[in-house]
């Protein structure tokens, strides 16, 4: 019976259950959870991206411009935990992660798929309370996403809400990690060897250990925070024996490791696309692998980096400054390997190897500008400024936000069975690569110059750069809206999108398009790796 | 994986035993605090702590008698978490 379903045009689309809305959001389907993920993020991101652009605006010009000093810090807050919180930390894992994971490794679904639900469920409710707390109580938080304290315990905004919201999403992200971790242990169909998983899926491993150990200290840091809040326990504070840099030190054990959260997902995409797009097995498959590994170990250990000038010891300064270094070790490593596997490639620039090549500069850009951070001598004179913000952006959305939709460009069309047209994608890209590079590297020099981040006014003489960098963000968000349009209009009503017309060898390119819902007619016996493309009988 | 292990159901007697290990060691744990060890004071009641949740982690968890994975696991999130602490004091130590 669920062998006729899976034969069935229409794959996972046509479920033999419920109808309407409760065929989804009651479905333990990866697929269809994946999609949900993938429906929400995005409409977070575009949520995000628009405050973003907001907040642009109102640094076009010194002085007041569109909005109040207290909106301004407000708008920051939201920009901060919307885009952290409810896209990119979820954005990759949690939507193409439970889309492809379970595929690749030739598994019929994640190893706990109720689990995988209600980890849905966790963020939709997260994410309901976040929202409610913009517009509840004293009005949206103003801290920061970081919610440093003393402010975060003093502020009149309805911060408590918004941490147990983001307490809530913590526990969704836990359960992700914690099904990913099984399925990848449990689930791997005979054959699929540990040297025989997509560098996507090892990515997604390495991520959800971060995901399981990590994300409980926030969870905890933030109900703290709460606690400090409605009992004034005196936590943080040194007037009552507190340490306020405690709070920074519990933040950022599970925040620094969070951006590995979001960037290794990413990186992962890379890998995937990359040698298909190369027409060439990956180069150096296993130090690829280990790397995300080694990220995810080392990157535990290098919070400090973010509390260099909070009035933290001198030695440990020196201690996390030498250990942020390491990480860029095994950065580096995929790198180039990623550029070695291109070296006499016959690549194809398609949309998502165009997202993906993009990735490597803006990333290796981004990875460049963490090292003036993560060296003490250099962090201590553009910390708090422009250039941090601009160099997390070129990581986060330059490195994830770019992987996003060099995912959504690789492997959507192989759910939806439809595809999008190249040249509005190619078109959208260049858009957004130019308007990104004007936005982001103008916040570089800005911050060199000494604007601080955070400033709902600055000094005349910011004020040149500052303009292009909001001229730089229209055309970036002109971009995405091209990419996001394209994107929905080829998905729902697009050139049918059959077989495997990219060459993928990883087992998703293998089965019918759109996926049946049992993902595989018969349990797959692997006999080749995931880029061996004579293997599996691709050209 | 192929280690499948067949449930292990602990006997009463060897339960009865680790609980009142536990207790002794919990009395250990009081009387600790009335003998003069100085800085060592806090060391001794964190490897009494130790020896304790090992204890209900090897029996009443059935750590013990899980296949090998799951102890690299448990150390692994254990090691993490030492490391994490670890990292916080040395800066609140050197400061």
């Amino acid at each position: 019976m669920a062998h006729e379903t899976a034969m069935t045009e229409g794959g996972f689309w046509r479920d033999t259950g419920r109808t309407g809305i409760g065929a989804w959001i009651f479905s333990t389907d990866h697929k269809r959870i994946g999609l949900m993920y993938l429906y929400c993020v995005l409409g977070f991101f575009l949520v995000g991206a628009f405050l973003g652009l907001l907040i642009r605006l109102e640094l076009m010009a010194p002085g007041p411009t569109i909005m109040t000093a207290q909106t301004y810090n407000a708008m920051f807050t939201v920009h901060g935990v919307v885009m952290i919180f409810l896209f990119i930390i979820p954005g990759i894992p949690a939507s193409f992660g439970n889309l492809v994971l379970p595929i690749q490794l030739g598994a019929r679904d994640v190893a706990f798929p109720r689990v995988n639900l209600f980890s849905w469920w966790l963020y939709a409710i997260g994410a309901v309370i976040v929202l409610i707390s913009l517009f509840t109580g004293g009005g949206a938080p103003d801290t920061g996403w970081t919610f440093y304290v003393p402010f975060s315990a003093r502020t009149t905004t309805n911060v408590s809400l918004a941490v147990f919201g983001v307490f809530v999403l913590g526990f969704s992200s836990i359960l992700t990690g914690i099904n990913f971790i099984t399925t990848i242990h449990r689930m791997r169909a005979p054959g699929m060897t540990w040297t025989r998983i997509p560098l996507f899926t090892w990515s997604l491993y390495a991520t959800a250990w971060v995901q399981v150990l990590a994300t409980p200290i926030i969870a905890i840091t933030l109900l703290l925070v709460v606690t400090e809040r409605i009992l004034g326990l005196g936590l943080f504070d040194p007037t009552r024996g507190g340490d306020p840099v405690m709070y920074q030190h519990m933040f950022w054990i599970y925040s620094h490791p969070a951006v590995y959260i979001m960037i290794l997902p990413g990186m992962g995409v890379i890998s995937d696309i990359i040698p298909v797009f190369s027409r060439k097995p990956i180069f150096g498959y296993k130090m690829i692998a280990f790397s995300s590994l080694a990220i995810a170990a080392a990157g535990s250990a290098v919070w400090g980096h973010h509390m260099y000038t909070s009035g933290m010891s001198d030695l440990g300064v020196l201690v996390f400054s030498f250990l942020t270094f390491i990480v860029a070790i095994p950065s580096a490593i995929k790198v180039f390997n990623w550029v070695s596997t291109m070296y006499k490639g016959s690549i194809s620039l398609e949309a998502p190897m165009l997202f993906a090549l993009s990735f490597i500069l803006l990333f290796s850009i981004g990875g460049l500008s963490g090292l003036i951070l993560g060296a003490a001598a250099t962090d201590i004179h553009v910390h708090d400024t422009h250039f941090v913000v601009g160099h997390f952006h070129y990581v986060m959305f330059g490195g994830t936000g770019f992987a996003f939709f060099a995912a959504a460009h690789y492997w959507l069309p192989k759910y939806f069975g439809r595809r999008y047209q190249e040249k509005p994608a190619i078109i959208g890209w260049v858009f957004m690569f130019i308007g990104f590079n004007i936005l982001y590297f103008t916040m570089q020099v800005l911050g060199m110059e000494g604007m601080p981040r955070r400033y709902y006014d600055y000094l005349p003489e910011f004020a040149r750069l500052n303009f292009v960098a909001t001229v730089g963000s229209w055309i970036m968000l002109a971009g995405v809206a091209i990419v996001v349009w394209n994107l929905w209009r080829g998905l729902f009503k697009g050139e049918p999108f059959t077989g495997n017309p990219w060459g993928g060898a990883s087992l998703e390119w293998s089965i019918a398009t759109p996926p049946p819902t049992e993902n595989f007619e018969e349990d797959p016996v692997v006999t080749h790796g995931p880029y061996d493309f004579k293997g599996a009988g691709v050209p | 994986m192929t280690e499948e292990h067949a449930e292990h159901i602990l006997s009463y007697g060897k339960l009865t035993t680790v609980w009142v290990a536990l207790l002794v060691l919990t009395a250990a744990t009081i009387m600790v605090t009335r003998v003069e060890l100085g800085v060592w004071k806090v060391w001794a009641a964190l490897a009494i702590a130790s020896v304790k949740s090992g204890l209900v982690i090897a029996f009443f968890m059935h750590m013990k008698y899980e296949p090998r994975l799951f102890r690299i696991i448990l150390f692994v999130a254990l090691f993490t978490l030492a490391g994490f602490i670890g990292g916080t004091f040395f800066d609140v130590l050197y400061r």
